[in-house]
């Protein structure tokens, strides 16, 4: 048995909604690394023909590619508006315990609303362009 | 006394031999996805979706093109250097976790060319 000290593992830590944002900013990173293979794809199909165009679109607008589209869409806000926070600690700026509890608040509201948004207006175009012969 | 190399001081670049460069690449690449996703995101709501020849059309034109591929570029080597970093953190086996870094490589560069040689095709239509 390696007799060497180990650092504190996260249980000894008290809980805080912080580490909640910061292992979600991994998860939907990860999300959207998905939702880019999905972004080629669509591209590929797209290139191949109005047919293949077509089957893709009717597997995106299916009950499960509209949830997954919508998952992929609140990983993708999320991560982009944590993303911005990350970089701004990089800069050194927002690190002390207060103000890195209130900007992950304004991520989590930010990204919430902006993710509504984004449903909003996609079930519109699409809802429209349905209409298009 | 430091049985570091005084060349491998001044170069800087760690027991990994490529010093900070991963972390200022994913920095690099979220900077440049910024505007390019928004771009995206806003132009792409805003058309008509089930309407294939109006899609085609739209991507077809040279800039949208231009920044389809410079988006679909960075948005796989951002991927890349974050899900790297994923498998390093979490798959502790040794030989799953070659297997995994190797895949997401080969995954990353294959999405990358199919979207960047689609956008070609579709320029080219």
């Amino acid at each position: 048995m390696n007799q060497r000290p180990l650092s504190p593992h996260l249980g000894v830590y008290k809980f805080t909604y912080t580490m909640t944002l910061s292992i979600l900013h991994r998860i939907t990173g990860v999300a959207s690394s998905v939702g880019f293979l999905v972004f080629a794809w669509w591209l590929m199909a797209l290139a191949s023909g109005p047919s293949s165009y077509e089957t893709a679109m009717r597997y995106l607008s299916s009950p499960l590619g509209k949830l997954l589209l919508a998952g992929f869409t609140f990983s993708f806000v999320y991560h982009f508006c944590n993303g911005i926070r990350h970089m701004v600690w990089d800069t050194g700026r927002g690190l002390e315990r207060a103000q890195a509890r209130r900007s992950g608040w304004f991520v989590i509201v930010a990204a919430l609303l902006l993710t509504a948004l984004l449903i909003w207006f996609g079930c519109a175009a699409i809802a429209v362009s349905a209409d298009v012969p | 006394m430091s049985l570091r190399t005084p060349l491998g001081k001044v170069l800087g670049r760690g027991s990994a031999g490529d010093g900070t460069s991963h972390w200022w690449v994913q920095r690099v690449t979220a900077i440049a996805l910024i505007p390019l996703t928004l771009w995206f995101v806003i132009s792409i709501l805003g058309k008509s979706l089930h309407h294939y020849a109006a899609m085609v059309a739209w991507i077809g034109q040279p800039w949208v093109a231009v920044f389809t591929i410079l988006l679909a570029i960075t948005l796989s080597w951002h991927s890349w250097l974050g899900v790297q970093v994923v498998i390093e953190d979490y798959v502790h086996g040794k030989g799953g976790k070659t297997v995994l870094l190797l895949l997401s490589t080969f995954l990353h560069f294959a999405a990358a060319v199919a979207a960047i040689f689609a956008v070609l095709i579709l320029a080219r239509s």
